[in-house]
Protein backbone atom coordinates (compact mmCIF):
# COMPACT_ATOMS: atom_id res chain seq x y z
CA UNK A 1 0.00 0.00 0.00
CA UNK A 2 1.18 3.41 -1.02
CA UNK A 3 2.48 5.59 2.22
CA UNK A 4 1.20 8.53 0.49
CA UNK A 5 -2.11 7.81 -0.30
CA UNK A 6 -2.56 6.79 3.28
CA UNK A 7 -1.02 10.12 5.02
CA UNK A 8 -3.33 11.70 2.51
CA UNK A 9 -6.85 9.92 3.09
CA UNK A 10 -6.24 10.50 6.92
CA UNK A 11 -5.22 14.19 6.53
CA UNK A 12 -8.74 14.35 4.26
CA UNK A 13 -10.28 12.67 6.84
CA UNK A 14 -9.74 14.76 9.28
CA UNK A 15 -10.40 18.37 7.44
CA UNK A 16 -13.22 17.11 6.58
CA UNK A 17 -14.27 16.16 10.80
CA UNK A 18 -12.84 20.36 10.94
CA UNK A 19 -15.26 21.53 8.30
CA UNK A 20 -18.19 19.12 10.02
CA UNK A 21 -17.70 20.70 13.12
CA UNK A 22 -17.53 24.17 12.09
CA UNK A 23 -20.68 24.18 10.42
CA UNK A 24 -22.10 22.64 13.03
CA UNK A 25 -20.73 25.32 15.75
CA UNK A 26 -22.06 27.70 12.86
CA UNK A 27 -25.59 26.73 13.71
CA UNK A 28 -24.96 26.02 17.51
CA UNK A 29 -24.28 30.15 17.53
CA UNK A 30 -26.47 31.11 15.24
CA UNK A 31 -29.60 29.10 16.23
CA UNK A 32 -29.18 27.31 19.53
CA UNK A 33 -27.71 30.62 21.28
CA UNK A 34 -30.56 33.03 19.22
CA UNK A 35 -33.81 33.59 20.80
CA UNK A 36 -36.13 31.69 21.63
CA UNK A 37 -34.20 30.66 24.89
CA UNK A 38 -35.84 27.51 27.37
CA UNK A 39 -35.41 28.77 30.33
CA UNK A 40 -36.76 25.43 31.96
CA UNK A 41 -33.53 23.30 29.47
CA UNK A 42 -30.96 25.68 30.95
CA UNK A 43 -31.56 25.33 34.77
CA UNK A 44 -32.10 21.66 34.02
CA UNK A 45 -28.82 21.47 32.56
CA UNK A 46 -27.22 23.35 35.05
CA UNK A 47 -28.23 21.47 37.63
CA UNK A 48 -27.06 18.15 35.47
CA UNK A 49 -23.84 19.89 34.33
CA UNK A 50 -23.06 21.66 37.13
CA UNK A 51 -24.30 21.11 40.10
CA UNK A 52 -23.53 17.08 40.10
CA UNK A 53 -20.43 17.55 38.97
CA UNK A 54 -19.36 19.21 42.18
CA UNK A 55 -18.62 15.87 44.31
CA UNK A 56 -16.17 14.57 41.58
CA UNK A 57 -14.40 18.21 41.06
CA UNK A 58 -14.41 18.53 44.96
CA UNK A 59 -12.32 15.54 45.38
CA UNK A 60 -10.26 15.94 42.39
CA UNK A 61 -9.25 19.35 43.94
CA UNK A 62 -8.71 18.57 47.02
CA UNK A 63 -6.25 15.49 46.40
CA UNK A 64 -4.44 17.55 43.62
CA UNK A 65 -4.07 20.14 46.56
CA UNK A 66 -2.69 17.65 48.86
CA UNK A 67 -0.11 16.31 46.59
CA UNK A 68 1.02 19.62 45.81
CA UNK A 69 1.97 20.57 48.73
CA UNK A 70 3.55 17.76 49.79
CA UNK A 71 5.98 17.73 46.25
CA UNK A 72 6.56 21.28 46.68
CA UNK A 73 7.80 20.87 50.43
CA UNK A 74 9.56 18.16 49.23
CA UNK A 75 11.88 19.78 46.33
CA UNK A 76 12.08 23.16 47.69
CA UNK A 77 12.83 21.77 51.27
CA UNK A 78 16.74 20.66 49.53
CA UNK A 79 17.54 24.40 49.33
CA UNK A 80 15.66 25.67 52.55
CA UNK A 81 12.34 27.31 50.57
CA UNK A 82 9.79 25.79 52.46
CA UNK A 83 8.10 28.95 52.97
CA UNK A 84 7.15 29.07 48.96
CA UNK A 85 4.88 25.92 49.90
CA UNK A 86 1.66 27.94 50.19
CA UNK A 87 2.43 30.23 47.12
CA UNK A 88 2.97 27.63 44.87
CA UNK A 89 0.10 25.63 45.76
CA UNK A 90 -2.29 28.77 44.87
CA UNK A 91 -0.50 29.83 41.99
CA UNK A 92 -0.78 25.56 40.84
CA UNK A 93 -3.93 25.36 41.35
CA UNK A 94 -5.52 28.50 39.87
CA UNK A 95 -3.92 29.13 37.08
CA UNK A 96 -3.28 25.78 35.77
CA UNK A 97 -4.52 22.19 37.89
CA UNK A 98 -8.03 24.03 38.62
CA UNK A 99 -9.38 24.54 35.49
CA UNK A 100 -7.51 21.43 33.55
CA UNK A 101 -8.32 19.39 36.20
CA UNK A 102 -11.89 20.46 36.72
CA UNK A 103 -12.38 20.46 32.90
CA UNK A 104 -10.96 16.87 32.07
CA UNK A 105 -13.08 15.47 34.89
CA UNK A 106 -16.61 16.96 33.83
CA UNK A 107 -15.25 15.89 29.92
CA UNK A 108 -15.26 12.52 31.36
CA UNK A 109 -18.38 13.10 33.06
CA UNK A 110 -20.76 15.54 30.92
CA UNK A 111 -19.07 15.41 27.79
CA UNK A 112 -20.09 11.48 27.74
CA UNK A 113 -23.58 12.11 28.77
CA UNK A 114 -24.25 14.78 26.29
CA UNK A 115 -22.84 12.75 23.44
CA UNK A 116 -24.90 9.58 24.95
CA UNK A 117 -27.99 11.23 25.52
CA UNK A 118 -28.04 13.27 22.06
CA UNK A 119 -27.06 9.99 20.33
CA UNK A 120 -29.60 7.85 21.01
CA UNK A 121 -31.91 10.87 20.94
CA UNK A 122 -30.80 10.45 17.23
CA UNK A 123 -31.00 7.20 16.64
CA UNK A 124 -34.41 6.69 18.27
CA UNK A 125 -35.30 9.26 16.18
CA UNK A 126 -36.22 11.96 18.64
CA UNK A 127 -34.44 14.37 17.19
CA UNK A 128 -36.35 14.72 14.15
CA UNK A 129 -39.88 14.29 16.11
CA UNK A 130 -38.45 17.47 17.80
CA UNK A 131 -38.27 19.05 14.20
CA UNK A 132 -41.88 17.73 13.94
CA UNK A 133 -43.02 19.33 16.49
CA UNK A 134 -41.79 22.77 15.30
CA UNK A 135 -38.68 22.86 17.74
CA UNK A 136 -35.82 23.89 16.68
CA UNK A 137 -33.31 21.31 18.07
CA UNK A 138 -30.32 23.35 18.00
CA UNK A 139 -32.71 25.55 20.68
CA UNK A 140 -33.86 22.95 22.38
CA UNK A 141 -31.21 20.83 22.85
CA UNK A 142 -27.44 22.72 21.95
CA UNK A 143 -28.02 26.20 22.97
CA UNK A 144 -28.99 25.27 26.92
CA UNK A 145 -26.42 22.50 27.33
CA UNK A 146 -23.92 25.42 25.98
CA UNK A 147 -24.89 28.59 28.00
CA UNK A 148 -24.94 26.15 30.90
CA UNK A 149 -21.58 24.88 30.85
CA UNK A 150 -20.24 27.96 29.89
CA UNK A 151 -21.80 29.45 33.02
CA UNK A 152 -21.48 26.46 35.33
CA UNK A 153 -17.99 25.52 34.71
CA UNK A 154 -16.02 28.80 36.09
CA UNK A 155 -18.06 28.46 39.37
CA UNK A 156 -17.08 25.03 39.59
CA UNK A 157 -13.64 26.21 38.93
CA UNK A 158 -14.26 28.78 41.60
CA UNK A 159 -14.94 26.24 43.94
CA UNK A 160 -11.94 23.54 43.22
CA UNK A 161 -9.84 26.50 43.66
CA UNK A 162 -10.94 27.16 47.37
CA UNK A 163 -11.16 23.45 48.19
CA UNK A 164 -7.69 23.30 46.25
CA UNK A 165 -5.84 25.40 48.36
CA UNK A 166 -7.54 24.01 51.47
CA UNK A 167 -6.12 20.90 50.43
CA UNK A 168 -2.07 22.24 50.39
CA UNK A 169 -3.28 23.79 53.70
CA UNK A 170 -4.19 20.29 55.50
CA UNK A 171 -1.55 18.63 54.20
CA UNK A 172 0.88 21.59 54.80
CA UNK A 173 -0.12 22.05 58.16
CA UNK A 174 -1.39 18.79 59.74
CA UNK A 175 1.22 16.60 57.83
CA UNK A 176 4.36 18.26 56.95
CA UNK A 177 4.30 20.87 59.94
CA UNK A 178 4.06 24.27 58.74
CA UNK A 179 2.24 27.24 60.52
CA UNK A 180 -1.28 27.63 59.31
CA UNK A 181 -1.29 31.51 60.37
CA UNK A 182 1.88 31.80 58.56
CA UNK A 183 0.18 29.92 55.35
CA UNK A 184 -2.84 31.65 54.49
CA UNK A 185 -0.78 34.59 54.84
CA UNK A 186 1.11 33.71 52.06
CA UNK A 187 -1.72 32.44 49.82
CA UNK A 188 -3.23 35.48 50.40
CA UNK A 189 -0.34 37.83 50.29
CA UNK A 190 0.98 36.02 47.35
CA UNK A 191 -2.57 35.38 45.07
CA UNK A 192 -3.20 38.41 42.86
CA UNK A 193 -6.86 38.81 41.54
CA UNK A 194 -5.61 38.01 37.45
CA UNK A 195 -4.35 34.54 38.96
CA UNK A 196 -8.28 33.19 39.71
CA UNK A 197 -9.57 35.30 36.63
CA UNK A 198 -7.38 33.81 34.55
CA UNK A 199 -8.15 30.11 35.61
CA UNK A 200 -12.10 31.30 35.62
CA UNK A 201 -11.92 32.23 31.86
CA UNK A 202 -10.40 29.27 31.21
CA UNK A 203 -12.92 27.46 32.28
CA UNK A 204 -15.85 29.23 30.66
CA UNK A 205 -13.98 28.14 27.15
CA UNK A 206 -13.91 24.49 28.11
CA UNK A 207 -16.96 24.55 28.88
CA UNK A 208 -17.94 25.82 25.71
CA UNK A 209 -15.23 22.71 23.80
CA UNK A 210 -17.35 19.92 26.29
CA UNK A 211 -20.71 21.19 25.34
CA UNK A 212 -19.84 21.60 21.64
CA UNK A 213 -18.36 18.55 21.31
CA UNK A 214 -20.69 16.21 23.05
CA UNK A 215 -23.82 17.95 21.46
CA UNK A 216 -21.71 17.57 17.70
CA UNK A 217 -20.82 14.03 18.42
CA UNK A 218 -24.67 13.40 19.92
CA UNK A 219 -25.78 14.49 16.74
CA UNK A 220 -23.64 13.38 14.29
CA UNK A 221 -23.77 9.54 15.60
CA UNK A 222 -25.59 6.41 13.93
CA UNK A 223 -25.68 3.51 13.67
CA UNK A 224 -27.68 2.05 17.15
CA UNK A 225 -25.61 1.10 19.81
CA UNK A 226 -22.43 1.03 19.16
CA UNK A 227 -22.78 4.11 17.42
CA UNK A 228 -24.01 5.58 20.01
CA UNK A 229 -20.97 4.40 22.37
CA UNK A 230 -18.46 5.78 19.11
CA UNK A 231 -19.77 9.14 19.80
CA UNK A 232 -19.47 9.13 23.77
CA UNK A 233 -15.94 7.78 23.30
CA UNK A 234 -14.80 10.50 20.52
CA UNK A 235 -16.79 12.95 22.65
CA UNK A 236 -14.73 12.68 25.20
CA UNK A 237 -11.43 12.50 23.61
CA UNK A 238 -11.76 15.23 21.60
CA UNK A 239 -12.81 17.35 24.00
CA UNK A 240 -9.93 16.52 26.46
CA UNK A 241 -7.53 16.78 23.91
CA UNK A 242 -9.12 20.68 22.81
CA UNK A 243 -9.28 21.49 26.20
CA UNK A 244 -5.45 20.87 26.72
CA UNK A 245 -4.90 22.02 23.48
CA UNK A 246 -6.70 25.26 24.55
CA UNK A 247 -5.09 25.26 27.85
CA UNK A 248 -1.68 25.91 26.44
CA UNK A 249 -3.04 28.84 23.67
CA UNK A 250 -4.89 30.43 26.45
CA UNK A 251 -1.85 30.32 28.73
CA UNK A 252 0.20 31.93 26.32
CA UNK A 253 -2.37 34.39 25.43
CA UNK A 254 -3.47 35.62 28.76
CA UNK A 255 0.23 35.85 30.44
CA UNK A 256 1.64 37.25 27.60
CA UNK A 257 4.01 39.95 29.03
CA UNK B 1 -54.94 14.64 -12.62
CA UNK B 2 -56.17 17.52 -10.57
CA UNK B 3 -53.83 18.83 -8.46
CA UNK B 4 -53.46 17.17 -5.09
CA UNK B 5 -52.95 18.65 -2.08
CA UNK B 6 -49.31 16.88 -1.62
CA UNK B 7 -47.90 16.77 -4.73
CA UNK B 8 -44.76 15.20 -5.35
CA UNK B 9 -42.91 15.55 -8.53
CA UNK B 10 -39.86 14.12 -9.94
CA UNK B 11 -37.87 14.40 -6.44
CA UNK B 12 -34.58 13.24 -6.22
CA UNK B 13 -32.62 11.86 -3.56
CA UNK B 14 -28.90 10.26 -3.39
CA UNK B 15 -26.16 9.77 -0.76
CA UNK B 16 -23.30 9.77 -2.09
CA UNK B 17 -22.85 6.53 -5.07
CA UNK B 18 -26.50 5.44 -3.73
CA UNK B 19 -29.33 6.50 -5.60
CA UNK B 20 -32.53 6.08 -3.13
CA UNK B 21 -34.98 8.22 -5.04
CA UNK B 22 -34.72 8.48 -8.33
CA UNK B 23 -38.01 10.77 -9.33
CA UNK B 24 -40.77 10.47 -7.04
CA UNK B 25 -43.66 11.37 -8.35
CA UNK B 26 -47.09 11.55 -6.01
CA UNK B 27 -50.21 13.33 -5.83
CA UNK B 28 -52.59 13.02 -2.75
CA UNK B 29 -55.81 14.70 -2.97
CA UNK B 30 -57.15 16.80 0.33
CA UNK B 31 -58.85 14.40 2.97
CA UNK B 32 -57.49 11.89 1.33
CA UNK B 33 -55.48 8.64 2.79
CA UNK B 34 -52.48 7.27 0.61
CA UNK B 35 -50.60 4.22 1.76
CA UNK B 36 -46.86 3.88 0.39
CA UNK B 37 -46.17 0.14 -0.06
CA UNK B 38 -42.77 -0.97 -0.57
CA UNK B 39 -40.01 -3.41 0.61
CA UNK B 40 -37.09 -2.36 3.12
CA UNK B 41 -34.45 -0.40 1.48
CA UNK B 42 -36.48 1.20 -1.20
CA UNK B 43 -36.67 4.90 -0.38
CA UNK B 44 -40.24 4.83 1.69
CA UNK B 45 -38.44 6.64 4.81
CA UNK B 46 -36.47 8.54 2.59
CA UNK B 47 -39.37 10.37 0.75
CA UNK B 48 -41.17 11.02 4.25
CA UNK B 49 -38.10 12.63 5.32
CA UNK B 50 -37.85 14.91 2.45
CA UNK B 51 -41.23 16.06 2.43
CA UNK B 52 -41.32 17.05 6.07
CA UNK B 53 -38.07 18.49 5.30
CA UNK B 54 -36.02 16.67 7.89
CA UNK B 55 -33.47 15.82 4.51
CA UNK B 56 -33.06 18.31 1.50
CA UNK B 57 -33.86 16.24 -1.90
CA UNK B 58 -30.87 16.76 -4.47
CA UNK B 59 -33.58 17.95 -7.35
CA UNK B 60 -37.26 17.97 -8.11
CA UNK B 61 -40.48 20.25 -6.50
CA UNK B 62 -43.01 19.22 -3.47
CA UNK B 63 -46.17 21.66 -3.11
CA UNK B 64 -48.44 21.13 -0.24
CA UNK B 65 -52.08 22.95 -0.69
CA UNK B 66 -49.79 24.40 -4.01
CA UNK B 67 -47.52 26.22 -2.01
CA UNK B 68 -43.38 24.97 -2.58
CA UNK B 69 -42.10 23.87 0.19
CA UNK B 70 -38.46 22.73 -0.78
CA UNK B 71 -35.88 24.53 1.11
CA UNK B 72 -38.44 26.57 3.34
CA UNK B 73 -36.05 28.11 6.46
CA UNK B 74 -36.79 29.32 9.75
CA UNK B 75 -40.07 30.82 10.80
CA UNK B 76 -41.54 29.69 7.21
CA UNK B 77 -40.77 26.35 8.20
CA UNK B 78 -41.99 26.57 11.62
CA UNK B 79 -45.26 27.51 10.44
CA UNK B 80 -45.37 24.66 7.61
CA UNK B 81 -44.01 21.86 9.92
CA UNK B 82 -46.80 23.05 12.70
CA UNK B 83 -49.63 21.59 10.08
CA UNK B 84 -48.16 18.15 10.40
CA UNK B 85 -48.23 15.81 12.62
CA UNK B 86 -46.10 12.32 12.58
CA UNK B 87 -46.16 9.16 13.88
CA UNK B 88 -42.41 7.52 13.67
CA UNK B 89 -41.74 4.23 13.78
CA UNK B 90 -40.21 3.26 16.83
CA UNK B 91 -42.91 6.21 17.96
CA UNK B 92 -39.93 8.25 19.10
CA UNK B 93 -41.10 9.88 22.55
CA UNK B 94 -38.88 11.69 24.45
CA UNK B 95 -38.28 9.74 27.53
CA UNK B 96 -37.03 12.68 29.99
CA UNK B 97 -40.68 13.68 29.80
CA UNK B 98 -44.16 12.33 31.27
CA UNK B 99 -46.59 10.70 28.55
CA UNK B 100 -48.92 13.71 29.30
CA UNK B 101 -45.82 16.79 28.62
CA UNK B 102 -45.06 14.52 25.19
CA UNK B 103 -48.74 14.59 23.82
CA UNK B 104 -48.56 18.74 24.74
CA UNK B 105 -45.03 19.33 23.70
CA UNK B 106 -46.14 20.48 20.38
CA UNK B 107 -48.66 22.78 22.09
CA UNK B 108 -46.30 24.18 24.25
CA UNK B 109 -43.10 24.52 22.76
CA UNK B 110 -44.74 25.22 19.49
CA UNK B 111 -47.72 27.10 19.93
CA UNK B 112 -46.83 28.37 22.84
CA UNK B 113 -49.87 27.22 25.00
CA UNK B 114 -50.39 27.73 28.43
CA UNK B 115 -49.60 24.81 30.10
CA UNK B 116 -52.38 24.07 32.17
CA UNK B 117 -54.71 24.18 28.60
CA UNK B 118 -52.13 22.18 26.77
CA UNK B 119 -52.63 19.49 29.53
CA UNK B 120 -56.39 19.07 29.42
CA UNK B 121 -55.55 18.55 25.74
CA UNK B 122 -53.50 16.18 26.05
CA UNK B 123 -55.33 13.83 28.64
CA UNK B 124 -58.16 14.41 25.88
CA UNK B 125 -56.33 13.12 23.59
CA UNK B 126 -54.99 10.24 25.02
CA UNK B 127 -58.75 9.27 25.96
CA UNK B 128 -58.98 9.38 22.28
CA UNK B 129 -56.41 6.65 21.89
CA UNK B 130 -57.83 4.59 24.25
CA UNK B 131 -55.49 5.05 27.12
CA UNK B 132 -56.45 5.86 31.04
CA UNK B 133 -55.67 9.20 32.58
CA UNK B 134 -53.24 7.03 34.88
CA UNK B 135 -50.74 6.38 31.81
CA UNK B 136 -50.54 10.13 31.43
CA UNK B 137 -48.18 10.68 34.25
CA UNK B 138 -45.97 7.51 33.82
CA UNK B 139 -42.86 7.48 31.67
CA UNK B 140 -42.56 6.52 28.14
CA UNK B 141 -39.93 3.32 29.26
CA UNK B 142 -42.55 2.13 31.56
CA UNK B 143 -45.01 1.50 28.53
CA UNK B 144 -45.44 -1.36 26.38
CA UNK B 145 -44.55 -0.66 22.33
CA UNK B 146 -48.36 -0.79 21.88
CA UNK B 147 -49.35 1.93 24.55
CA UNK B 148 -45.72 3.83 22.94
CA UNK B 149 -47.65 3.43 19.71
CA UNK B 150 -50.78 5.23 20.98
CA UNK B 151 -49.48 7.26 22.75
CA UNK B 152 -47.01 8.54 19.76
CA UNK B 153 -50.56 8.73 17.75
CA UNK B 154 -52.18 11.01 20.31
CA UNK B 155 -48.32 13.10 20.02
CA UNK B 156 -49.34 13.09 16.56
CA UNK B 157 -52.80 14.76 16.50
CA UNK B 158 -52.55 16.64 19.67
CA UNK B 159 -52.07 19.60 17.40
CA UNK B 160 -54.89 18.76 15.11
CA UNK B 161 -52.77 18.87 11.94
CA UNK B 162 -54.22 19.06 8.34
CA UNK B 163 -51.51 16.31 7.39
CA UNK B 164 -50.49 13.15 9.54
CA UNK B 165 -47.70 10.86 8.48
CA UNK B 166 -47.30 7.64 9.66
CA UNK B 167 -44.53 5.56 9.37
CA UNK B 168 -44.44 1.84 9.80
CA UNK B 169 -47.60 2.40 11.97
CA UNK B 170 -48.17 -1.02 13.12
CA UNK B 171 -44.45 -2.63 12.51
CA UNK B 172 -43.16 -4.42 15.69
CA UNK B 173 -47.19 -5.37 17.22
CA UNK B 174 -48.87 -8.51 17.82
CA UNK B 175 -52.06 -8.57 15.08
CA UNK B 176 -54.68 -7.39 17.38
CA UNK B 177 -52.82 -4.30 18.68
CA UNK B 178 -51.87 -3.84 15.09
CA UNK B 179 -55.80 -3.77 14.11
CA UNK B 180 -56.38 -2.11 16.95
CA UNK B 181 -53.76 0.47 15.80
CA UNK B 182 -55.29 0.34 12.47
CA UNK B 183 -58.76 1.68 13.99
CA UNK B 184 -57.55 4.49 15.55
CA UNK B 185 -55.77 5.83 12.79
CA UNK B 186 -59.28 5.47 10.62
CA UNK B 187 -60.63 6.96 13.49
CA UNK B 188 -58.46 9.74 14.21
CA UNK B 189 -58.37 10.85 10.89
CA UNK B 190 -62.01 10.60 9.85
CA UNK B 191 -62.61 13.03 13.06
CA UNK B 192 -59.74 15.41 12.13
CA UNK B 193 -60.50 15.42 8.31
CA UNK B 194 -57.12 15.24 7.92
CA UNK B 195 -54.64 14.37 4.73
CA UNK B 196 -52.34 11.34 4.99
CA UNK B 197 -49.50 9.60 3.94
CA UNK B 198 -48.51 6.41 5.64
CA UNK B 199 -45.60 4.09 4.38
CA UNK B 200 -46.17 0.17 5.43
CA UNK B 201 -44.96 -3.18 4.50
CA UNK B 202 -48.12 -4.77 6.03
CA UNK B 203 -50.58 -5.18 3.55
CA UNK B 204 -53.53 -5.82 5.97
CA UNK B 205 -52.64 -2.09 8.02
CA UNK B 206 -52.44 -1.06 4.15
CA UNK B 207 -56.01 -2.20 3.06
CA UNK B 208 -57.30 -1.04 6.66
CA UNK B 209 -56.41 2.37 5.92
CA UNK B 210 -55.82 2.88 2.52
CA UNK B 211 -58.14 5.02 -0.28
CA UNK B 212 -55.47 4.96 -2.25
CA UNK B 213 -52.28 2.57 -2.30
CA UNK B 214 -48.57 3.65 -4.51
CA UNK B 215 -46.33 1.34 -4.36
CA UNK B 216 -42.49 2.57 -4.55
CA UNK B 217 -39.66 0.05 -5.93
CA UNK B 218 -36.41 1.32 -6.83
CA UNK B 219 -36.72 4.92 -5.45
CA UNK B 220 -39.63 5.20 -7.70
CA UNK B 221 -43.56 4.70 -7.69
CA UNK B 222 -44.37 1.87 -10.23
CA UNK B 223 -48.24 1.76 -9.25
CA UNK B 224 -50.84 3.91 -8.08
CA UNK B 225 -54.46 3.62 -7.95
CA UNK B 226 -57.28 3.16 -5.36
CA UNK B 227 -57.13 0.50 -2.49
CA UNK B 228 -59.95 -1.41 -3.82
CA UNK B 229 -58.38 -2.37 -6.98
CA UNK B 230 -54.84 -3.55 -5.94
CA UNK B 231 -55.78 -7.01 -6.37
CA UNK B 232 -56.59 -6.35 -9.89
CA UNK B 233 -53.71 -4.08 -10.54
CA UNK B 234 -52.15 -6.42 -13.24
CA UNK B 235 -48.46 -5.40 -12.19
CA UNK B 236 -46.48 -7.97 -11.29
CA UNK B 237 -44.48 -6.40 -9.28
CA UNK B 238 -47.59 -5.30 -6.95
CA UNK B 239 -48.95 -8.82 -7.17
CA UNK B 240 -45.37 -10.07 -6.02
CA UNK B 241 -45.90 -8.01 -2.93
CA UNK B 242 -49.06 -8.36 -1.80
CA UNK B 243 -48.91 -12.15 -2.10
CA UNK B 244 -45.41 -11.90 -0.16
CA UNK B 245 -43.93 -14.54 -2.75
CA UNK B 246 -40.11 -15.19 -2.68
CA UNK B 247 -40.15 -15.69 -6.26
CA UNK B 248 -40.94 -13.06 -9.06
CA UNK B 249 -39.87 -9.98 -10.83
CA UNK B 250 -38.80 -8.31 -7.51
CA UNK B 251 -35.22 -10.17 -6.77
CA UNK B 252 -34.11 -9.78 -2.96
CA UNK B 253 -30.07 -10.33 -3.06
CA UNK B 254 -29.31 -13.27 -0.99
CA UNK B 255 -27.39 -15.30 -1.62
CA UNK B 256 -28.44 -19.12 -2.07
CA UNK B 257 -26.50 -21.61 -0.24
Amino acid sequence: MNIFAHIGRATLALLAEVGRVALFLKDALLQGLTPKIFVRQILEQMMRIGYFSLPVVGLTAFFTGGALALQIYLGSSRFNAESLVASIVALGITRELGPVLAGLMVAGRVGASIAAELGTMRVTEQIDALVTLATNPFKYLVGPRIIAAVVTLPILVGIADVIGIMGGYIVGTRSIGLNGYAYIRNTADFLEFDDVTSGLIKAAVFGFIIAVMGCYHGFNSKGGAQGVGRATTNAVVSSAILILAANFALTSLLFAE
Amino acid sequence: MAEGYIELSNVKKSFGPKHVLNGVTLSVPKGHSLVVIGGSGTGKSVMLKCVLGLLQPDSGSIRIAGEEVVGLKGKARDAYLSRFGMLFQGAALFDSLAVWENVAFGLIQGRHMARAKARDIAFEKLGQVGLTPEVGNLYPAELSGGMQKRVGLARAIAADPEIIFFDEPTTGLDPIMADVINNLIVDCVKRLGATTVSITHDMASARKIADDIAMIFKGEIIWQGPARTIDQSGNPYVDQFIHGRAEGPIQMDVLKP
